[in-house]
């Protein structure tokens, strides 16, 4: 185990270095580098530019630079915004909560609605239902985020009433079932997509689980299919689904960014499009890597969680 | 001997098992049969409707649709929703499909190069392919875009740029497995160079992967223009695309509606058709994906 977990722990290392130069080249790659904003600022001479390139160090070599931006990084100092100079991890936590609320909430709801509609369409195969699942899901794959999210308010928020329209609380409120209400209709768009992907491999895995031998002698031996399902196929499906949690989050992330610009939800996405709108680019870089660090760190988790649920992968 | 040949039963491409087999795939041949509706309506409609998709007329903003001669409506600005969709239309399929094109040269030549090299040249580039998956490619879009100049071909490659590893990773795959086949064995005895082996010998034996990733991707790159065009950092007006369209529709929510509901609809037919048609293919090419 010790062995699977530094093997695991070694790649996610090399991995997070290479996620750090491709943010370092996205950063260099901006016009004018990373003070291009100030460019434009009538204020700024060209002695001021170049003392502040020397003073910043941007007149060193590329890879002197990334090292010291990266050793910058690991020991925490992520930089300050520009708009009110707090350090921007501290501004990225502000909002990270907001964000795990909406994403796990979704994706709690995306995996409970995706495993029953892919046992129930491996169990019942070329049903009517499983028809009409394999074709919603490839629907909701293709339905883009923000326009449900638009239909959504219409038709739950301005033509029933029944949820707001946006944020995370009412001002002046802030209970736990005002939460709640708020959360309703976001985690719900948010979910349709991965509903749509859970169900599909959850069906895959469940016809592949339903083929296997131990399921013969089960129903040789007379147990129920009820019981077989239950206590011998689910189990066994939801296993490669733990890889498959990990694998989405970059996606999740993607439709959480967009999810709250529709819905004025305080988290890390509507962080990133208000810091693009004020070239805060410090924020901006943060964010990026933060996101790549996240999805690194969910993958690590999933891989341990299935090594530690399942045998045959750690002592493979 | 030129008698049996000459009279031998010619096998054309659309007498195929993979076409057969695409045929009979109904959700396919309706996707086939949206886009080219799509295509035909973006290429021909504008020239038929009686308004320019520039044309502001302010005394028939917030026209509903189906009222006189607008039928789809139209915008803030007075403008003909129909014809603006329809020039949009253009906009958005056209980076869409420019993106998959210049997405799969990227990945399939970095899928062949990593597949067919091994090595530490393969390792080096299927970590970098990782390590660009490690991104939500949302943020890595809209960070490039905010900074680059956000014209229509700025904006097709840099879809291009953060969405050819699927691509990559397909490849490379399948290259690995067929690198020690026997003809390969028997291209290299021959002498033949690296690059012909790689382009020439192993890349045709792949291609039914790479033509039902092609055909997701574009689904993918439609989307993923709709999202930044969305937010404000794609294809700028007055160039209409479906994703910027729908960019300020939120506050007309409540009292024009369509303004939201018929560019989304929109993006949404032409995706879903894309993602019907590579359905249809991964069934006739036989391609093995663990996604459905």
């Amino acid at each position: 185990m010790s062995g699977f977990l530094l093997n695991r722990l070694v790649q996610s290392i090399v991995l997070l270095v290479i996620v750090s130069i491709i943010g370092f080249t996205v950063l260099n790659l901006m016009p004018g580098g990373p003070l291009a904003q100030f460019g434009l600022d009538p204020g700024m001479s060209q002695q001021d530019v170049q003392r502040l390139t020397a003073q910043l160090g941007l007149d060193r070599p590329l890879w002197i630079q990334y090292l010291d931006w990266a050793w910058r990084l690991v020991r925490g100092d992520w930089g300050h915004s520009f708009r009110d100079g707090s350090s921007v991890l501290a501004v990225i936590g502000r909002h990270l909560l907001a964000t795990l609320l909406l994403m796990g909430t979704s994706t709690a709801l995306a995996i409970a609605a995706g495993t029953w509609i892919g046992i129930r369409g491996a169990t019942h195969r070329y049903s009517l239902f499983d028809y009409c699942a394999t074709v919603g899901a490839m629907v909701a794959l293709s339905v883009p985020t923000f326009w449900f999210g638009l239909i959504g308010i219409y038709i739950f928020t301005l033509k029933l009433g029944w949820v707001p329209a946006g944020n995370m609380y009412t001002i002046g409120d802030g209970s736990v079932p005002d939460y709640l209400h708020h959360l309703i209709l976001p985690s719900l768009v948010l979910s349709l997509v991965h509903v749509a992907i859970w169900s599909r491999y959850m069906r895959t895995a469940t016809l592949d689980a339903l083929s296997q031998d131990f399921v013969k002698t089960a129903r040789a031996k007379g147990v129920s299919e009820r019981r077989i399902l239950l206590k011998h196929v689910v189990g066994n499906a939801l296993l490669p689904m733990i890889t498959l949690a990990g694998m989405q989050l970059p996606s999740i992330l993607t439709g959480a960014l967009v999810t709250e610009t529709v819905f004025t939800w305080p988290g890390m996405g509507r962080l990133f499009l208000d810091s693009l709108g004020y070239s805060d680019y410090p924020v901006v870089m943060g964010l990026l890597i933060f996101s790549a660090m996240l999805v690194l760190l969910g993958n690590l988790i999933a891989d341990i969680v299935i090594a530690t649920v399942d045998p045959r992968i750690r002592l493979a | 001997m030129t008698t049996i040949v000459a009279h031998a039963a010619p096998t054309r491409w659309w007498h195929s098992r993979a076409v057969n087999r695409f045929m009979r795939h109904h959700l396919a041949l309706l996707g086939i049969a949206m886009i080219t509706l799509l295509v035909l309506a973006c290429a021909i409609g504008p020239y038929a409707l009686p308004y320019d998709s520039l044309h502001i007329d302010l005394r028939a903003r917030f026209a509903p649709p189906l009222a006189g001669n607008h039928y789809l409506g139209t915008d803030p600005l007075g403008r003909d929703l129909a014809v603006r969709l329809l020039m949009a239309g253009r906009v958005s399929l056209a980076v869409g499909f420019s993106a998959m094109l210049l997405s799969t040269l990227i990945g399939t030549l970095v899928g062949v190069t990593a597949g067919y090299r091994g090595g530490w040249i393969g390792a080096a580039l299927m970590r970098t392919v990782d390590g660009f998956l490690s991104y939500p490619s949302i943020f890595l879009v809209l960070a490039l875009a905010a900074t680059l100049r956000p014209n229509p071909v700025m904006i097709t490659v840099i879809i291009a740029v953060t969405s050819w590893m699927e691509t990559a990773r397909i490849v490379e795959a399948e290259v690995r497995s067929l690198r020690e086949r026997e003809f390969v064995q028997a291209a290299r005895m021959v002498g033949l160079s690296r690059a012909h082996i790689m382009f020439r010998e192993i890349l045709p034996n792949a291609m039914g992967p790479i033509i039902v990733a092609a055909s997701l991707a574009v689904a993918r790159a439609i989307l993923l223009e709709a999202y930044i065009s969305f937010l404000g950092y794609g294809i700028q007006p007055p160039l209409p695309s479906w994703g910027n369209m729908l960019n300020g529709a939120q506050q007309y929510l409540a009292s024009a509606p369509w303004l939201a509901i018929i560019p989304g609809a929109a993006i949404t037919i032409a995706v879903t058709s894309f993602n019907f048609i590579g359905d249809g293919l991964r069934d006739a090419l036989d391609v093995r994906n663990d996604n459905f």
